[in-house]
C-alpha cells in the first residue's frame, strides 16, 4: 500500500515541485498552503504523515502541530523548516512531531521520514488494536 | 543630543537582527524551490536514461522558475545589503520615500505571517531628510510593530510620507483597534529614545485611526 502524505506549505510552487516528486517516488500526494485547511482536511481523510512547514501565515507550524495533535493524537508529523534551531527542534519534538527537517529539504531524507512516519502508525495502530482485543477479552467471561 | 549606538542600545541590534533573520529565512525557502527545481531535473534525467521521452516544454518551464527565483533571491539579497550599509554613515541625506519603500521590503514577510497587509503611499516628490537611516529605520519598524498590532486583522496599514516646512511627518494609518492599544507600553523607552535622537515627535489619534511621526529635516546643526 501506498504511503499518504499531506504537505503544508505556504510557498505554493514549492508545493508543487516537492508533490510531484514524492508522488514520482509512489506516495499519494495532497496539499493544501494552509495550516487551517490542513486541520478541515484531517477530519475528512486519514494521512500516514503531515509534513508541516514551521513558518506559516494564520498559524504556525508548532501551533498546527498541537492542534492536528489533540484533534488526531495518532497522526505522525514532520516539521520542515527555513532555520532550524535546536531549541525549536526540541520544542516541535516534545510537541509529538516525529521529525524536523531543515530547507533545502534532500528529498531522499524527507521520503525516508514519511516512510518511518508510516511505519510508527502501523505500530500504534497495531498497539491499539492490541488492547483493544485486551479489554474484549478481559470483559468476557469466556 | 547627537544619536550613537549607546543611544538605541540592544533595541538596534534587536531590530538588525530581525531583520536579518526574516530576510535570510525568506532566502532558504527560494533556496529551497530552486533545491526542488533541480531535483526535479535530476528525476526527468534518470527517465531519460530509462527510455522516457523528455518533453523540451518542461526544460522551458523549470529554467523560467529557476530563473524567476534567482531574481526574487537578488532582490531579497539586493534590500539586504542596502539595510547593511544604512549603518556606514551616522548621518546623511536621504529620500524619506526610499527608506520606506526599503522597510517594505524587508518586513513584508513579519507582516505576512501576522495576516497584516502593509500598503505604502509614497508621496510624489522625494522627501529628503539629513538624519540618521539605520536609526530612523528602527524607529518606523517599532512603530510599524504597534500598528500591526493596532490594525484589526486581514487589514491593512497604510503607510504615507509628506513633506513638511519643518521635515517630513509619516502617518501610519488603518489602526482599527488603536484605542485599545494606546494602553500598552508605547512608546517605551527604547522609542523614546530613537525619537529624542532622531528629534522627532510621535503622536497618537484614536479617532482617526492613525499614528503620526513628525521627522525633522534635519537632525545635527
Amino acid at each position: 500500500m501506498r504511503e499518504k502524505v499531506l504537505i503544508v506549505d505556504d510557498e505554493q510552487e514549492f508545493l508543487d515541485i516537492v508533490s510531484e516528486r514524492v508522488r514520482a517516488r509512489g506516495m499519494e500526494v495532497s496539499t493544501t498552503t494552509s495550516a487551517l485547511d490542513a486541520l478541515k482536511m484531517v477530519d475528512e481523510e486519514s494521512f500516514d504523515a503531515i509534513v508541516l512547514d514551521l513558518m506559516m501565515p494564520e498559524m504556525d507550524g508548532l501551533e498546527a502541530l498541537k492542534r492536528l495533535k489533540k484533534k488526531k493524537p495518532e497522526v505522525q508529523i514532520i516539521l520542515l523548516t527555513g532555520h532550524a534551531t535546536v531549541q525549536k527542534g526540541i520544542e516541535a519534538m516534545k510537541l509529538g512531531a516525529i521529525d524536523f527537517i531543515e530547507k533545502p529539504t534532500d528529498l531522499q531524507e524527507l521520503t525516508e521520514a514519511i516512510k518511518k512516519a508510516r511505519a510508527h502508525k502501523v505500530i500504534l495502530a497495531e498497539k491499539k488494536t492490541q488492547e483493544t482485543i485486551k479489554k474484549i477479552i478481559s470483559a468476557k467471561a469466556w | 543630543m547627537t544619536i550613537t549606538w549607546d543611544t538605541v542600545g540592544t533595541a538596534g541590534l534587536q531590530f538588525f537582527g530581525q531583520m536579518s533573520a526574516s530576510n535570510s529565512h525568506e532566502i532558504k525557502n527560494v533556496l529551497a524551490i530552486i533545491n526542488e527545481n533541480a531535483g526535479l531535473l535530476e528525476d526527468l534525467m534518470l527517465m531519460v536514461d530509462k527510455g522516457v521521452a523528455l518533453d523540451p516544454q518542461r526544460l522551458k518551464s523549470l529554467a523560467r522558475k529557476l530563473a524567476e527565483q534567482t531574481r526574487r533571491a537578488d532582490q531579497i539579497v539586493k534590500k539586504m545589503n542596502q539595510f547593511a550599509h544604512s549603518v556606514d554613515y551616522p548621518v546623511k541625506s536621504v529620500d524619506l520615500n526610499e527608506i520606506l519603500d526599503l522597510m517594505m521590503a524587508l518586513t513584508g514577510r513579519l507582516a505576512t505571517m501576522r495576516n497584516v497587509n502593509l500598503e505604502l503611499k509614497a508621496s510624489a516628490a522625494p522627501v529628503t531628510l539629513t538624519t540618521s537611516p539605520f536609526f530612523l529605520m528602527n524607529l518606523v519598524w517599532l512603530c510599524l510593530d504597534f500598528a500591526m498590532n493596532a490594525t484589526a486583522p486581514g487589514r491593512p496599514v497604510l503607510l504615507a510620507p509628506e513633506k513638511t516646512a519643518q521635515g517630513a511627518n509619516l502617518r501610519f494609518s488603518g489602526l482599527e483597534r488603536l484605542a485599545q492599544q494606546l494602553g500598552s507600553e508605547f512608546p517605551a523607552e527604547r522609542e523614546k529614545r530613537l525619537l529624542r535622537g532622531l528629534k522627532a515627535q510621535l503622536s497618537a489619534d484614536a479617532a482617526a485611526q492613525e499614528i503620526l511621526l513628525c521627522l525633522p529635516a534635519m537632525i545635527d546643526g
